[in-house]
């Protein structure tokens, strides 16, 4: 009998304490903001919009490795590989239809150039759908995105415009085949 | 069988075999680089260690390359406890590779990224600096990017050792090894994409491939058979958005086996050609504009064609696309869509391979024989990958050798070095130099008629029953008898010949020797080349009808449907020019504009082999079913449909078809076993098409409407045009290419296989539909017919890369193709007061130019068939006058650098003169 008077008593007590709080709530900051005349702070490694940067050079950084593609696991990035004169390769498309996007990063994951990266923007609704399909004009970026130093031709092996065999990082000059000194 | 033990698990093994191959035939993970099914083991990578241990007792162990040694009986061996060694050895293979797998052809699909992760490399330590290389440019086919190289040595072993190039070799020392040709330049092998698919790694890829690169596991694929010439080497075609991007090697152990020829690699360019036709024309008079019509109604006319018109059909179309024309128009009006010489010669290849006791040799066949004679036809250009199993075969020898001293059969180093350079004997009889006469123990040039007469007396030398020959030259007869003498000896004596050189009793001449080869049960190998895919398929649905395209044109038939045939290249012009103008209806089933088609009243836009489903009769009758690869628009159908009527209820699904053809083909029941049946599904579904990783389906079509099209149906049923289905494992009867976990390359292939490098544990190697003829022996009589010459005396100079029709379109090919020409002799050519820029007028024909070859018999002419210039089917004579052409300037096509002589001291500038 005790037991139970003491627990409606603490039930009444609880139910004081939270009309209160409700009560002080009045008097204090909204934790809403005014969107969109008051943009929130979006972390700088939030999911978000998806952009292709390009390299410290300036040149896309994007090579058509198609990881990003096989990655994606709702398959919805495809592109086409092409090469420029010096054996460069970019993709000649890369489209990504952000009405199947599920923004999980894993293309950023995949991306071995850090080419393809998600950003804080998440206002991509559009009124019609078809609008949500996205070409490389799109989503291509003139600066480095997240990722400042990167330059993925500086490292590999292939030679490009600009950059002959051997002028890599950590990288002999070409041999000669026709010698045979040690 | 031998016993063994590899980490406390038995294994039954051939004793005769390597570890290693016999380690992969029991599915085992075991890495190797240098290893090849097809040629052997050279020890050189270290990545298949293993460690052996002596007795039961021993705790320690040796270690020993798993394929360099022979397993022996009750031996323990252990894969694990060398698990390290091979990490280091990796490690250290891996200290130069140039970090650009992103950027690789090969990644997705590379050994070499496969064994790294097996072998459990997993972070780079080694930070000094890595040795680099610069690239070569290796012509059109393939490319260059040495510093991927791990130097296995598989590269020049296939190269050089087994395909017979002379081009390409290894150079330089330690790290600085460097595989490629002397200076840069085209490389000369007609077999030299195969390296794009023994390299381990990137260092060669697929240069045509590349230019529309996409991943290994985004190409739509299916099993499919070459459309390029008479062998049937079975291909694995990948399409993309909508194009065919390239063509792997299907293996199949009694064909192809691991290798194809670059004309079918790299051939079919015309898929996504330009000149492809894609939309369905109708015009109702010869002058009026064409205009486009739906399919319905495109159908819809040619059905109404039923009853007035003949067929004309085709050997490049498949069984079934012939059988429905032949339905259409009846027995009675159909005629086979090949020259009339061409004609006579098939029907004479059918008639020796069900009359006379030989034994047709499959590719599996030839590669086994000892001592060949090739009569009169230039295989390396005719049917390639012949010409690749005769390289293996003057092999033989060294084999023999090893036997002799029991050397085990896999090491490959020490038996060519046994066999220095001894061969198996081959003969040559033709009338021009050839590609084989490097391996060749002696070369006979004169015509063919000549060669057939040394084939009779071959013949009768080894049975005097045979009819004799008189009349030949004492140098003749010491050939005879030395061809005679080396055929008699050998174990399994083959004979090569086919219709290529136009001449019947060549065919007789290796029908009798072949014959004469037969003892007891044992009966000579016979090969016959035949020019085109489906060249004996068409001529047994002819059924024994004699109806020749000569008399299709002589029928007087006012209407026509002409199936995938450009019938210029099969008849004089004039006679062609006739036959149309007397037509009043003409329909076109073709997946090319050509002259036929400008001609047609009525063109059909119809899928070529990869976008249809059918089956190719091979040159030695074997019959083998290709599915399509990818779906084409909704304008193109494959022509096996267009032409079926309610008869088989409009829209049938393939088999139907190829039901009614296997009731006309002799041992037609067979093709019924050539797939698993029509509604054959895997735990309840069919196989796919796609690779499980396949990317993109929810945006590759997105751009055009963003709502998803349902999949694509396949009505013929077996394969989806998606992913769904039992994906590529170990068991599926059909699989779109070979993956296995863990083995993402093609060497996956041993998952798949009875014994690592033997038979396909699944799938059909075809169905052969000639018995095995036990009947006593029958002779042809040793008769040549030979015209009174006017003139130069003419044979034929076919190219791999521009003679045959279809691939001839193909960008690839064009760039190492030239345009008609004639080729003299030296002494011809001043004789004819040719200059080195003129040209030459061929009576019947256009002015080409020329080039001089020694090996060619004064007072004859080879003429180039089916390259631009020039019509063969025109040289209606037996002899043809040559003249020197007025106000000659070479044509833009004429590429002189692109024909590859091998006549010794020719006169010519061009062939072997680039190797530096």
């Amino acid at each position: 009998m005790i037991n139970f008077l003491c627990k409606q008593l603490y039930i009444i007590w609880s139910q004081l304490v939270t009309l209160w709080l409700v009560f002080t709530h009045i008097f204090k900051k909204a934790d809403t903001v005014e969107y969109p005349d008051q943009m929130p702070y979006m972390f700088p490694r939030w999911r978000g919009r998806i952009i292709l940067s390009r390299d410290p050079d300036g040149e896309e950084r994007c090579v058509a490795c198609n990881l990003c593609a096989v990655a994606c696991p709702v398959d919805c990035i495809a592109l086409q590989k092409t090469e420029d004169e010096n054996g460069r390769w970019y993709p000649e498309f890369f489209r990504i239809n952000f009405s199947r996007c599920i923004m999980c990063g894993f293309c950023e994951e995949a991306c071995p150039t850090h080419a393809i990266q998600l950003t804080p923007d998440f206002e991509m609704a559009e009124y019609v759908r078809q609008d949500m399909v996205w070409e490389k004009e799109d989503m291509l970026i003139s600066g480095t995105g997240k990722y400042h130093d990167y330059n993925f031709y500086k490292i590999a092996g292939k030679a490009i415009g600009g950059k002959g065999k051997g002028e890599a990082r950590n990288e002999l000059p070409p041999i000669d085949r026709r010698s045979l000194l040690p | 069988m031998a016993k063994i033990t590899v980490d406390g698990k038995v294994f039954e093994v051939d004793p005769n075999n390597n570890l290693l191959q016999e380690l992969l035939s029991h599915k085992q993970d075991l890495p190797y680089f240098c290893w090849h099914p097809s040629m052997g083991s050279v020890g050189s990578c270290r990545q298949c260690a293993v460690i052996e241990y002596a007795n039961d007792d021993d705790q320690r162990g040796r270690q020993v390359m798993a394929c360099m040694t022979s397993p022996r009986e009750g031996a323990r061996y252990s894969m694990d406890k060398a698990h390290q060694f091979r990490a280091q050895a990796i490690e250290s293979i891996m200290t130069s590779h140039p970090h650009d797998c992103p950027v690789c052809e090969e990644g997705g699909e590379c050994h070499l990224q496969d064994m790294t992760v097996m072998s459990g490399h997993t972070y780079r330590r080694y930070d000094g600096k890595k040795s680099t290389h610069n690239n070569q440019n290796l012509g059109p086919f393939i490319g260059h990017e040495m510093n991927r190289c791990i130097t296995c040595y598989r590269c020049v072993r296939y190269y050089k050792d087994y395909a017979g190039g002379t081009d390409f070799s290894v150079q330089a020392s330690h790290n600085h090894t460097y595989f490629g040709r002397f200076q840069d330049g085209s490389l000369e092998s007609e077999f030299s994409g195969n390296l794009a698919e023994v390299c381990p790694t990137g260092v060669f890829t697929d240069k045509v491939f590349s230019k529309v690169y996409s991943r290994k596991w985004d190409l739509q694929s299916s099993p499919s058979v070459c459309a390029a010439c008479g062998v049937g080497c079975n291909i694995n075609p990948g399409e993309r958005y909508g194009t065919l991007r390239r063509v792997v090697n299907r293996f199949n152990d009694e064909v192809n086996g691991y290798f194809l020829c670059d004309k079918g690699r790299f051939g079919t360019g015309y898929v996504n050609s330009a000149q492809r036709i894609s939309v369905n024309m109708s015009r109702s008079a010869h002058d009026a504009r064409p205009s486009e019509i739906t399919p319905v109604d495109a159908k819809a006319k040619l059905l109404a064609m039923k009853g007035n018109a003949i067929g004309i059909g085709s050997p490049r179309a498949s069984l079934e696309a012939n059988y429905a024309l032949r339905a259409l128009v009846g027995k009675d009006n159909f005629y086979a869509g090949v020259s009339d010489v061409e004609f006579g010669l098939l029907n004479q290849v059918i008639d020796i391979y069900q009359n006379r006791p030989v034994h047709i040799a499959s590719i599996k066949d030839i590669e086994k024989c000892d001592a060949i004679l090739v009569l009169g036809e230039d295989v390396t250009n005719t049917a390639a990958r012949i010409a690749l199993a005769l390289r293996q075969s003057v092999k033989n020898i060294g084999k023999e050798m090893a036997a002799r001293i029991k050397l085990p059969m896999w090491q490959d180093a020490a038996i060519r070095t046994l066999a220095m350079d001894k061969k198996s004997p081959l003969y040559i009889l033709s009338s021009h130099a050839t590609r084989l006469d490097d391996i060749a123990r002696q070369v006979h040039i004169g015509s063919a008629a000549d060669s057939a007469r040394i084939a009779f007396a071959v013949a009768h030398v080894l049975d005097s029953s045979a009819p004799a020959v008189t009349g030949l030259s004492d140098a003749e007869m010491a050939l005879v008898n030395s061809i005679a003498t080396d055929l008699k000896a050998a174990k399994h004596p083959l004979v090569v010949s086919g219709t290529s050189s136009l001449e019947p009793a060549l065919l007789n001449a290796a029908a009798n020797i072949a014959t004469a080869l037969g003892n007891g049960d044992q009966r000579g190998n016979l090969a016959l080349c035949v020019p085109e895919a489906n060249s004996l398929g068409l001529m047994l649905l002819m059924d024994g009808s004699q109806n020749s395209l000569g008399k299709a044109m002589q029928s007087g038939a006012r209407q026509a449907i002409v199936l995938e045939n450009d019938l210029y290249r099969r008849a004089p012009s004039a006679t062609v020019d006739s036959f149309l103008s007397g037509l009043q209806q003409l329909a076109v089933l073709d997946h090319l504009q050509h002259r036929t088609g400008e001609a047609a009243n009525l063109v059909l836009a119809s899928g070529t082999f990869a976008e249809t489903t059918g089956t190719f009769v091979n040159y030695e009758g074997r019959a083998q079913h290709f599915y399509a690869t990818f779906k084409p628009v909704a304008a193109i159908q494959s022509s096996a449909k267009w032409l079926c009527d309610s008869e088989f209820g409009n829209e049938p699904r393939i088999h139907i078809l190829t039901g009614g053809a296997a009731a006309i083909l002799p041992n037609g029941y067979k093709l019924q076993k050539l797939t698993p049946g029509a509604d054959w599904t895997f735990a309840g579904q069919r196989a796919p098409r796609q690779h499980h990783r396949y990317s993109g389906r929810t945006v590759m079509r997105a751009h055009l409407n963003v709502h998803e099209p349902k999949q694509e149906q396949d009505e013929d049923g077996l394969m989806n045009y998606s992913m769904e289905g039992v994906p590529a494992t170990k068991d599926a009867t059909i699989f779109n290419s070979p993956w296995a976990p863990g083995w993402n390359s093609n060497q996956s292939l041993f998952k798949f296989q009875k014994s690592a490098g033997g038979e396909l544990k699944q799938g059909s190697h075809g169905e052969r539909l000639f018995d095995e003829n036990t009947g006593a022996k029958a002779w042809y009589a040793a008769v040549v017919q030979q015209a009174a010459i006017s003139g130069f005396a003419q044979f034929p100079i076919y190219h791999l890369f521009g003679s045959e029709e279809l691939t001839a379109q193909s960008e690839a090919i064009q760039a190492k193709a030239t345009g008609a020409y004639v080729a003299l002799n030296p002494a011809d050519v001043a004789r004819l007061g040719l200059g080195a820029s003129d040209g030459v007028q061929v009576q019947h024909n256009g002015a080409v130019p020329y080039l001089a070859r020694a090996s060619i018999t004064p007072g004859t002419v080879g003429i180039s068939v089916g390259l631009h210039g020039l019509n063969y089917q025109n040289m209606t004579t037996a002899g043809v006058s040559l003249n020197k052409a007025a106000n000659w300037q070479n044509p833009k096509d004429w590429r002189a650098s692109n024909i590859i002589v091998s006549d010794a001291g020719s006169s010519s500038a061009y062939g072997r003169g680039t190797q530096g």
